[in-house]
């Protein structure tokens, strides 16, 4: 039952106008209407693909600026002479010092960067505390044998064409998981048309499905 | 013995319980290998963390007739096992290629219906966050991952040692399919040697073998979750221990419960 039964409905007086300024504001404000969530849609955008990513991701400079590309063209030097593997099976990874020392006890150029390893690595015999590009998180097992002497994977098909860079790009790192965007790939989106782009767990399970390698969790988890 | 049809490998652990003299150094073992983090001092009894729980039983029979025997209970890894067809989300996995129960916990949301599944209290529960004592943390093992508060884990038969073992198969040019052999920790550390670990499906291996004796038998047989851990004892009174719940069989209520 409605409480107002029998009352007077109450009475809406339409005026209706005539004046010029107020019809000129009504169109401004129609086109406005238009324009606004254009604004808004492309403000949006602008967050979420400029402004988060650059807020996300920390940036850190390596601590010395290498160049493969003078040691793998002009040295001729392979991946494996640098990267290599153990007496127990597993991979060295970026190699310690003591293997740059073996060509660069001394300056053999004039490069800031060379003067820089002499003086402040190889001399005192300090490690270089590089910032890697390919950590993975804690709960991924990743044994580079499997890949590499079982299944002959070519560097390049995971790593791209690294062996012929010429600088250390910027280390960049998401700030709420600490992991290197290289694991989820520069782009936002994620990923890219090359393998080497990201290090996703989908980036393993489509290599290992094209070449039916069973899926198991605790395969590649740890 | 039940395996799983697709199998080359099937590993499986037989204890045996005459030789088991409760020391407690397989769940020590279990827990530095395996990175199982220690609970805060005013965490309840049944709030703890092992992979490796380490039951006592006794007969229920006065002196002179009292005996008891200590139980090491790790995962059992049933052939058909309950914990995977209760899980929500596909965190606990049998690896058809070795018949380890796996349990991933960054996908395990913390359920624990699994946990109430498992008939033998096998699993735990992280009810918080993983931290060690001071100059404990560098015990830690790379091998594994530790595990978050709000996950359940459980024992994987050492799969980090797996992982080595398989790493180095592969670095020696031995083809994919030829099986590995490991220890897990607890096997290597017990100082009775009771704990034997290896390939079911061995022909002529030990654990075939063992499987076979007349004293061995396996714990709640009855409600055929085909479990790979087998044990030994020559006692009947022990035999009988895995036809019903060990809580139900121990006489005094010593010993946390779950815990």
């Amino acid at each position: 039952m409605n409480d107002n039964d029998g009352d007077p409905k109450p009475r809406i007086e339409i005026i209706p106008t005539t004046n010029p300024e107020q019809e000129r504001s009504a169109r401004r404000n129609a086109a406005w209407a238009r324009v606004w969530p254009l604004l808004g849609l492309s403000a949006g955008l602008l967050a979420g693909w400029v402004a988060l990513p650059f807020f996300l991701y920390g940036h850190q400079e390596q601590p010395l600026a290498f160049n493969h590309a003078v040691h793998t063209k002009d040295a001729g030097m392979t991946c494996d002479n640098c990267h290599g593997f153990r007496a127990d099976g597993s991979f060295a990874g970026i190699p310690a010092v003591k293997a740059c020392a073996d060509c660069h006890s001394e300056a053999q150029g004039t490069s800031k960067a060379e003067r820089r390893l002499v003086d402040e690595f190889v001399t005192p015999g300090r490690e270089i505390p590089w910032l890697v590009y390919a950590r993975q998180p804690d709960n991924v097992y990743f044994s580079h044998a499997p890949h590499v002497r079982r299944a002959g994977i070519e560097c390049r098909r995971c790593h791209g064409d690294q062996g012929l860079s010429t600088g250390t790009p910027v280390y960049q790192f998401n700030r709420i998981s600490t992991y290197s965007r290289n694991i989820w790939g520069p782009r936002i989106s994620g990923g890219g048309p090359n393998p080497w782009d990201s290090m996703k767990m989908s980036d393993c399970t489509d290599c290992h499905r094209e070449r039916g390698v069973r899926d198991h969790c605790l395969m590649c988890h740890k | 013995m039940e395996t799983h049809s697709k199998a080359t490998v099937c590993y499986a652990m037989v204890i045996d319980l005459d030789k088991c003299v409760g020391c407690g150094t397989c769940n020590v073992a279990c827990a530095i290998e395996n990175n199982v983090s220690v609970p805060p001092p005013e965490a309840l009894e049944n709030r703890g963390l092992t992979w490796m729980r380490t039951q006592r039983v006794d007969n229920g029979k006065a002196w002179p007739d009292h005996r008891t025997v200590t139980v090491p209970i790790p995962c059992q890894h049933c052939e058909h096992a309950p914990c995977i067809h209760v899980c929500p989300v596909t965190a606990v996995q049998l690896d058809e290629s070795t018949g380890i129960i796996g349990q991933i916990p960054t996908r395990c949301m913390g359920c624990r219906y699994c946990m109430a599944a498992c008939p033998y209290h096998a699993r735990y529960f992280n009810w918080f966050d993983p931290k060690w004592p001071e100059g404990l943390q560098d015990t830690l093992n790379p091998d594994v991952a530790p595990r978050m508060r709000g996950v359940a884990e459980k024992c994987n038969f050492c799969h980090g040692r797996l992982d080595r073992a398989r790493e180095l198969a592969a670095a020696e040019g031995r083809p994919a399919a030829e099986p590995v052999h490991y220890t897990p920790a607890c096997a290597e550390a017990c100082p009775h040697g009771a704990i034997t670990f290896g390939n079911r499906l061995e022909e002529g291996g030990p654990i075939a073998a063992l499987e076979k004796k007349p004293e061995a038998f396996r714990l709640l047989e009855a409600l055929g979750t085909a479990p790979k851990v087998t044990y030994l004892s020559r006692e009947p009174w022990i035999r009988r221990i895995g036809l019903s719940r060990l809580d139900r069989v121990r006489g005094h209520g010593d010993g946390p419960e779950g815990a």
